[in-house]
């Protein structure tokens, strides 16, 4: 290679050429980006910026007569910025034990605290004590001048006056991780609040409002120099908008307060709307307890109770219905033509096949009679009837038939309004019988179906659907909680959509004539809570389940010539349905139309009766 | 580290000052603005290890250690262990591919207990060896196509395994090796160079005005071409032109494929970016915009040591590694930015200048290779945070933070001091 070394060391040139050719480029280029063009300047400066969150308040509730039922009230969260809290100043050094004094914390807490926002951001605020309540604040401000570095931030917590309807209006907490996540549009930051449960969740997007914004210039020791172009990017916060429910704040806490001492769930509705009335799960709590500094603790102690009053029993909670269930079998027997009202059953009594009945009334009754007396052996016939009935040509397809109909009277799906985490029951398939009995079942083997109980389980909300959809002769609409917005904006389209249930009004018409009775006629299961001038239809429901006592179920609506609420009420292990649940359906009527109860034995005697259980679970 | 000992001073009297001075300049400004891209108020001293520019005095303080070593052992042990230490290196390439450790995207790194580093650094270093050692072999000649094939292997090969690591920038460093096979005279180095500027133009232009446009301005450049060809009788050059064209024709079509098929989504970003047909401040552009901010925003002057806004509060990212120039930029303006600049070409062109004076082929390859290296870091770098280059991570030479950067260069630039100093013993 030798050869090469002289004439061709003419090419350094180029070499060196193209290096230094790239150098005069890149310093013109430098030359022009920092000397010439004054635009990076601008943009710099621009880029000191900070961008200061305006959170909006949120919107208010308010039952359906415009009772406030849920407000914000302002907290103080005292913050920190640890560089400037931190600051070596000989001259006016940091007085710890004084601000510890002041807030009422010692020491150690005060390192702690100040560890935390430090490993937090050094620069930037951090918390360092939550929800300083009003009075507190109005005295740490005053001299708060003195501790460099530490500001207050306003925030706002809910409240709730009446301590009521706390499923219903559920609770709001800081985000998760897997909900910013879900967070598509990006609207939420780390720390933002969300509504958690009930209607805080379901209309967390309407109650939230819209984040304003305000850009502050800021200098090189991270100090802000005023609003930047005169708020020309400012953005005021968009306060949440309110929410009206359909429930009665009145008849609401009356419920709860019949509820005392009982586990279940009472849930009324407006049969004309389908909005709720009263939507009471017990045992419940204060909702005032979620909220605030102390949230974290509370939670965890109502989520250690043994009552578990943190469960929505109205809609989470799954029950046979017993008896109350009949007016479903009975409804979708006529229906499907394989009975009439004029139908007769034989019933032996405590001596029939294969369902023995437990009441006792004459030996050949009709559809009225058998309602009335909750006649075991009348309803499992019809149930029979229906399924076996030659139209469809072979039980499974009698069987289907008979499910769907369920489906269309609103059991075994949730109706997806407004409710969240509401459960959908159970009405088995029927591929599930096919693999439970591997094809060989009959009538007599899914028999407990006919009189509700078995393998069918519904929520509270499916049966006051159900006493709903009777009351308007065979229609309703999905049972939700809002009534309106506090502004113009339209209710979801679903919930003011009508269902057909499917059932002819002759026939719902015949049921209600009979569930009349049931309150009116002389053996009528709850004859002992008629009254006088309203009249009342209902049926009971005593259920066996696996966790001891019968469960006390009853639906009812009234008033019957124009029923204005309808209500299903469930007592876990209350014995039979006329003893609790009757009475508080009657009581809860009673409230809503006439305002109050004149029977106030019978109210004396529910308020204060405890059931007692055996296996707290 | 100079000693009175006699035998020492014979190599360090020779050693070539301007070179040593430059890299002292550089590694200095370097450490300083790392301080400044990194400053913390708690940690408001320059010698705390805790910090990046703590831990950057350790590294700079290796790198020295290393490099007086290689000016103390004998200048033929390089030259010696070429070949072994270029093994070396591509067999720890590998291991990072079986047992590496991804960073952003690229399996660059390798663990042996506390310490990481990066093979990647270490591999242009041992390509250069390598390449400097078969060119000094008396056998071998670029004219010979055997031995332009051989070449080529040594340089692709690392190449190769680094591509493969994911690792696009450091890939792309191995194109600087076309210096030094051009000034060793191989033939078709400089028509691939010309080829080379020529398709990158081809590219960039189609992706600024379309493969239509293109097609049309060729067409008519091509029509002038063969109408003055055929008015001014040489035929014999019309079959090459159209070939020519050909070719150019045949690259404009191929860009939309190459483009789409051949480069990741957050290159072609970072193309498009560059060559203004991607707005986007917020997303991909952020980097490169940020960049430009916090430069543009230095002015004249600078706005003073440790007084930069955009790189303090982390409005760029990268801040004290690749996006290091940033800090020079802001703080120190257009007269530190220039200063660099012309640091890092006088570097360049001392050692060029170095190189020819070499009397061994090993020498005079090596310090080519070197230099080439060097360009193409500091022109990749640099550009990209002016806005001259596609984003692509690889570090400025003894500027940006980082260990084995640091040592890589220091060391590669030492065995070429060491070269020159003993160049006068090779007879």
């Amino acid at each position: 290679m030798r050869r090469g070394y002289n004439n061709l060391s003419n090419r350094k040139l180029l070499v060196m050429g193209v290096f230094i050719a790239v150098g005069l480029i890149y310093l013109v280029r430098l030359f022009s980006l920092q000397v010439i063009d004054r635009h990076y300047k601008q943009l710099a400066d621009n880029n000191a910026l900070r961008f200061v969150t305006q959170y909006p308040a949120r919107g208010k509730i308010y039952d359906r007569n415009g009772k406030l039922l849920v407000f914000n009230e302002a907290v103080y969260d005292l913050m920190v910025i640890p560089k400037q809290a931190m600051r070596n100043d000989t001259l006016h050094p940091f007085d710890t034990l004084g601000f510890c004094i002041l807030l009422d914390i010692d020491r150690n807490s005060f390192i702690e605290r100040m560890n935390k926002a430090k490993k937090e951001s050094y620069l930037k605020p951090s918390t360092f004590m939550t929800a300083v309540s009003k009075e507190n604040y109005a005295h740490i401000a005053e001299v708060l001048y003195r501790y460099p570095g530490f500001y207050f931030q306003t925030r706002t917590v809910r409240h709730y006056p009446d301590a009521i309807a706390a499923h219903t209006l559920g609770d709001i907490g800081e985000i998760s991780p897997s909900e910013l996540e879900k967070d598509v549009d990006g609207y939420y930051r780390q720390g933002d609040y969300v509504g958690k449960s009930g209607i805080e969740r379901s209309y967390e997007k309407e109650l939230r409002g819209e984040k304003g914004l305000r850009v502050m210039m800021v200098d090189v020791h991270n100090r802000e120099m005023g609003s930047f172009d005169n708020g020309s990017l400012d953005r005021d916060p968009v306060t949440g908008k309110d929410i009206y429910l359909g429930m009665d704040a009145d008849l609401q806490a009356y419920g709860e307060q019949l509820m005392v001492g009982k586990i279940g769930s009472i849930v009324a509705i407006e049969p004309k709307t389908g909005q709720i009335l009263a939507f009471v799960s017990s045992p419940t709590y204060d909702p005032n307890l979620l909220v605030g500094r102390e949230r974290g603790k509370h939670y965890q102690e109502l989520q250690k109770d043994p009552m578990k009053p943190l469960i929505n029993r109205a809609i989470s909670g799954t029950y046979p219905p017993g008896s109350t269930f009949k007016t479903v079998v009975g409804m979708i027997a006529m229906q499907s033509g394989s009975i009439t009202p004029q139908t007769v059953f034989h019933c032996s009594g405590p001596a029939s096949m294969p369902i023995k009945c437990t009441h006792s009334h004459g030996p050949s009754p009709d559809f009225a009679n058998a309602i009335m007396n909750s006649c075991n052996p009348y309803f499992y016939e019809s149930f029979k009837a229906t399924i076996n009935n030659p139209k469809f040509g072979n039980i499974k397809k009698g069987y289907e038939y008979w499910k769907d109909m369920t489906y269309q009277l609103g059991l075994g799906h949730t109706f997806g309004t407004d409710i969240p985490y509401e459960r959908s029951g159970n009405i088995p398939s029927r591929e599930y019988y096919d693999k439970m009995y591997k094809g060989q079942w009959n009538s007599v083997t899914i028999r407990s179906l006919g009189i509700g109980q078995g393998e069918v389980l519904v929520t509270p909300l499916q049966l006051a659907n159900i006493a709903a959809l009777i009351a308007n002769e065979g229609y309703y609409y999905p049972p939700h909680l809002i009534k309106c917005f506090g502004d113009t904006t339209a209710i979801p389209e679903i919930m003011t959509t009508r269902v057909d249930s499917g059932i002819d009004p002759r026939y719902v018409r015949v049921m209600k004539q009979g569930l009349r009775t049931v309150f009116s006629g002389p053996a009528g299961t709850a004859r002992r809570y008629e009254m006088k001038d309203i009249s009342q239809c209902g049926k009971t429901g005593t259920a066996q389940n696996p966790h001891g006592n019968y469960h006390s179920n009853f639906i009812a609506f009234a008033p019957a010539e124009d029923p204005k609420i309808a209500l299903a009420v469930i007592i876990e292990n209350g014995g039979y349905g006329a003893t609790w649940a009757a009475p508080i359906a009657s009581l809860m009527i009673e409230k809503y139309i006439r305002g109050y109860s004149i029977r106030e034995d019978l109210e004396k005697r529910i308020m204060e009766g405890r059931i007692t259980y055996k296996n707290e679970r | 580290m100079i000693t009175d000992n006699d035998n020492r001073n014979k190599i360090i009297g020779r050693i070539d000052w301007i070179t040593l001075l430059i890299y002292f300049a550089l590694v200095l400004i370097g450490w300083f603005s790392i301080f400044s891209a990194k400053y913390n108020d708690l940690h408001p001293s320059i010698f705390d290890f805790s910090m990046e520019y703590g831990k950057q005095l350790i590294w700079i303080g290796a790198a020295l250690f290393f490099g007086f070593v290689i000016l103390l052992i004998d200048a033929k042990f390089f030259h010696a262990f070429s070949l072994w230490i270029y093994i070396i290196v591509l067999m720890s390439l590998v291991m990072v591919l079986v047992y590496g450790k991804a960073t952003k995207g690229a399996t660059s790194w390798i663990e042996f207990g506390p310490i990481k580093f990066q093979p990647s650094e270490f591999a242009k270093m041992a390509t250069a060896l390598a390449l400097a050692s078969y060119l000094d072999r008396l056998d071998v000649d670029l004219n010979k196509r055997k031995d332009r094939i051989v070449s080529a292997a040594l340089i692709l090969i690392p190449m190769a395994l680094v591509l493969l690591q994911n690792d696009t920038g450091s890939a792309l460093v191995f194109i600087s090796f076309i210096f030094v096979l051009y000034r060793e005279g191989m033939p078709g180095a400089g028509w691939l160079m010309i080829i080379g500027v020529v398709a990158a133009l081809l590219f960039v232009f189609t992706l600024i005005w379309t493969q239509k446009v293109m097609f049309v301005i060729l067409g008519v450049l091509m029509a002038i071409v063969l109408l003055f060809l055929v008015l001014q009788k040489k035929r014999n050059a019309i079959i090459p032109a159209i070939v020519l064209f050909g070719i150019a024709f045949g690259m404009v079509f191929s860009v939309d494929y190459a483009f789409n098929k051949v480069l990741q989504e957050h290159q072609r970003n970072r193309v498009l970016v560059l060559l203004g047909q991607l707005d986007d401040p917020k997303g991909v552009g952020y980097n490169v915009y940020q960049s430009k901010i916090a430069i543009g925003s230095g002015g004249f002057a600078g706005k003073g040591f440790l007084q930069g806004t955009q790189t303090k509060y982390d409005f760029v990212p990268e801040q004290h590694t690749d996006f290091i120039f940033c800090t020079i930029g802001e703080e120190g303006g257009f007269l530190g930015t220039s200063a660099v600049v012309l640091l890092y070409v006088a570097l360049l062109v001392r050692i060029i200048t170095m190189a020819e004076r070499q009397r061994s082929t090993f020498s005079r390859v090596y310090g080519y290779s070197i230099a080439g290296i060097f360009f193409v870091h500091v022109a990749i770098n640099i550009g990209m945070t002016i806005g001259l280059m596609p984003v692509i991570g690889i570090p400025l030479p003894f500027l940006s933070y980082g260990g084995s950067s640091m040592l890589a260069f220091t060391i590669m630039l030492a065995i070429f001091v060491k070269q020159d100093a003993n160049r006068l013993n090779i007879l």
